[in-house]
């Protein structure tokens, strides 16, 4: 056999599946949706309630919409700031010598092992009025700070946030953990041997050693944050008065609640722009140095 | 987080399969009511009672009707919302499904699956009463009720009592002095499950029933548009309940039916006095609480009158379960439509609190007084009016369950609800 047919024959087998499934579930429902969204559509009839651009923007012109994308807009924001210097805090903590690191290691890490149904059920008991949360606050002499968690407008989108917290932050932690261990020793001797104080090496040694891990974790963390689903629709179904609607909440209530299939299409195509446009230009401006080498041209 | 990506998938592939399925013609011819056949069954009977009662009436019908087999396959109830649309676009949609007719079983007629089952029922469909015309569109049936579903107020008789409160309120004069004494006496006057919305809803709807002629009930419902004073007044006069803070704390997040935390759960375990809910409260309740004598602590009385309503006098506001057959096997499923409205299929559901029987026959096999009452009531209703975002389209009753969900949170006002209707039915998303 030639080497040539033999090449072409090892491409066909090993992508020819894959590029089957890509297509058929990414692809073509990807293009589908596209010409969906420019119809009128309740699911029921023929395709044949010509929109145009107007599913858009109704979209783009509806307050409920633009209340979701900054509802994604600040969870991620709040990721970015809250949870990356916690993350790395706690994982340059449990990178060092201490006892029981391994069973810390496991307690940090084991929320995020949880499936996100589970996670969002468990809490909705935990926060629910004279639950969990609200007896141990009594309990410690905090009831001052007893509030309707989920049932404020203006709490609710923290409160999710802090679960989202709970849930992924040993994610994060796993992630920069595996980025410490890449740090060669020699690097922290050569800063000790020249007198670097520890914060001096942390700071100066170890911190931009992790900032290949550290933009990965942003990448993941906004697309994450963009992507809110499952979280939100247990635990509020968007609500109160849409103060926790995020787009993919909106997506699915109109889609499939209100059988505006054509209009709930071009929501997703807006969720699928705003993301790809995001990982492009993410990819483009700052992970270009770390992927350098990686990728061939 | 990322799990949305599977859900995005999901949903793009379901609208592929729609497409792709919806490219192929379908080859609908119907049968004759008697040969051999074999129904695809979806039906909402999940839990161990329902799905019993259905298992036995189809092998009783089976035994009966020899050549007839089921392949039941029960649906979790909120699957149906998205199965529904795809299965009805594709070439092999069930025989007979899950029904909650209204605006939002008519909308699934353009789909051109639905079997028209009018000429089937029209020798006996009358004597299932008003209920049946949810089931009905332009004077075609395309389903048939099997049970009937009456919203209404239940409360603990024992927390009542505690409270001095004698007799179950008749006015909504009465029913603000029932909450003052219930708050006086330190317990939540009234639970509602605000999180999922549709239980809001009960409560501006029960209003306008209240305020709203049956004529222009039914003719908003017909033309889509909310024009009457009277919609407003039951905005006015929610808001001026909902300013009495009736309900228990966080209200706007509380769940309907699920957990102890529930609305449904507060009252099954004492912590509040009443719900306004459909007769299924009481099933739902026995699930959420240890306590076996629940039921002996529940009673039942109507929604309020209020004061100048035009609305009929003990109106009530309703639905109902039923099931629609497709054009394969038309007119047999038609046939066992009817059987389903038989006295003894319809003690057996009202024996397991399935709902309250479409055949009046069968009311005698309820479990509970309360639940005969809630019967009776209905049964002499002057009107009845079907929950709006069941009677108005999807669309347009699910924008509607959105703005009173809103108005409960403190945004919007009377008038936002009825453009939300409004607004809908033109389109506007």
């Amino acid at each position: 056999m030639s080497s040539d047919l033999r090449r072409k024959l090892e491409l066909t087998l090993f992508l020819g599946p894959a590029l089957l499934l890509f297509v058929g579930f990414v692809l073509v429902p990807m293009v589908l949706a596209v010409y969906y969204s420019l119809y009128n559509w309740t699911g029921f009839t023929s395709l044949d309630d010509f929109a145009g651009f107007k599913n858009y923007l109704d979209a783009l012109t509806g307050s409920v919409f633009q209340n979701a994308v900054w509802h994604n807009v600040v969870i991620a924001v709040l990721s970015l700031v809250v949870q990356l210097p916690l993350s790395i805090a706690l994982a340059l903590l449990l990178n060092r010598r201490l006892r029981g690191r391994a069973f810390l290691r496991v307690i940090v890490f084991a929320p995020y092992v949880l499936s996100e149904a589970i996670t969002a059920v468990i809490w909705l008991l935990i926060l629910q009025p004279g639950g969990f949360a609200d007896q141990v606050l009594r309990a410690a002499g905090l009831g001052g700070l007893v509030r309707q968690w989920l049932a404020d407008p203006d709490l609710v989108l923290f409160t999710l946030f802090v679960v989202i917290t709970w849930k992924y932050i040993g994610f994060g932690i796993i992630l920069l953990l595996a980025g410490l261990q890449g740090i060669p020793a020699e690097l922290k001797e050569a800063a000790a041997l020249d007198g670097a104080t520890s914060w001096q090496t942390t700071r100066h040694v170890i911190l931009p050693l992790l900032g290949p891990t550290v933009r990965i974790w942003i990448f993941l963390s906004v697309i994450g944050s963009l992507q809110l689903f499952d979280l939100v629709w247990i635990m509020t179904l968007g609500g109160p008065a849409n103060a926790s609607t995020t787009m993919a909440t909106y997506l699915i209530d109109h889609g499939f609640k209100r059988y505006e299939f054509g209009f709930g299409s071009a929501v997703a195509v807006l969720l699928f722009i705003i993301c790809f446009t995001f990982a492009l230009l993410y990819q483009r401006f700052a992970l270009r140095r770390d992927t350098e080498g990686a990728v061939s041209r | 987080m990322r799990r949305i990506r599977n859900v995005c998938a999901f949903l793009l592939t379901a609208v592929t399969a729609v497409a792709l399925t919806a490219c192929s013609g379908g080859g609908d011819t119907a049968e004759n009511a008697d040969g051999p056949v074999t129904f695809t069954w979806w039906h909402n009977g999940t839990t161990d009672t329902r799905k019993a009662v259905w298992e036995q009436v189809a092998a009783d019908y089976q035994a009966a009707n020899p050549g007839v087999s089921f392949k039941i396959e029960p649906v979790q109830n909120e699957q149906f919302q998205t199965k529904i649309p795809l299965a009805l676009q594709s070439d092999s949609p069930p025989d007979i499904y899950q029904q909650w007719g209204g605006g939002q079983g008519e909308g699934q007629l353009p789909s051109g699956k639905v079997a028209d089952i009018t000429e089937q029922t029209s020798p006996w469909i009358g004597s299932l009463g008003p209920i049946a015309k949810d089931w009905a569109a332009d004077g075609k049936q395309f389903g048939v009720p099997y049970v009937g579903h009456t919203v209404g107020f239940w409360y603990r008789k024992d927390i009542f009592a505690n409270a001095g409160i004698t007799t179950p309120p008749a006015t909504m004069e009465q029913l603000n002095e029932a909450v003052s004494k219930l708050k006086a006496a330190g317990v939540a006057p009234i639970a509602v499950g605000g999180k999922d919305r549709w239980p809001d809803a009960f409560y501006w709807g029960y209003l306008a029933t209240r305020h709203c002629s049956p004529e222009e009930l039914k003719k908003a419902v017909e033309t889509v548009r909310m024009e009457h004073p009277c919609w407003l007044r039951a905005g006015q006069d929610l808001k001026a309940f909902l300013d009495t803070q009736p309900f228990q704390p966080g209200f706007v997040g509380t769940p309907a039916q699920q957990g102890a935390g529930s609305s449904a759960g507060l009252v099954a375990n004492g912590q509040a006095a009443m719900e306004l809910q459909g007769d299924w409260d009481p099933d739902t309740m026995a699930a959420l609480t240890p306590d076996k004598d629940l039921n002996s602590k529940l009673g039942w009385f109507p929604f309020p009158t209020v004061a100048g309503g035009e609305g009929a006098p003990g109106a009530v506001l309703a639905g109902g379960d039923g099931f629609s057959c497709t054009k394969r096997t038309g007119a047999a499923c038609a046939k066992f439509l009817q059987y389903l409205t038989s006295t003894p299929v319809q003690e057996k559901l009202a024996a397991v609190g399935a709902g309250l029987p479409v055949n009046p026959a069968a009311a005698q096999a309820l479990t509970t007084d309360s639940l005969k009452s809630v019967f009776e009531y209905t049964q002499q209703a002057s009107h009845r009016q079907t929950y709006f975002d069941i009677a108005l389209p999807t669309s347009v009753g699910q924008a509607l369950n959105d703005a009173i969900a809103n108005f409960f949170a403190g945004q919007g006002t009377p008038e936002t609800i009825v453009q939300a209707v409004n607004s809908a039915a033109a389109g506007n998303k």
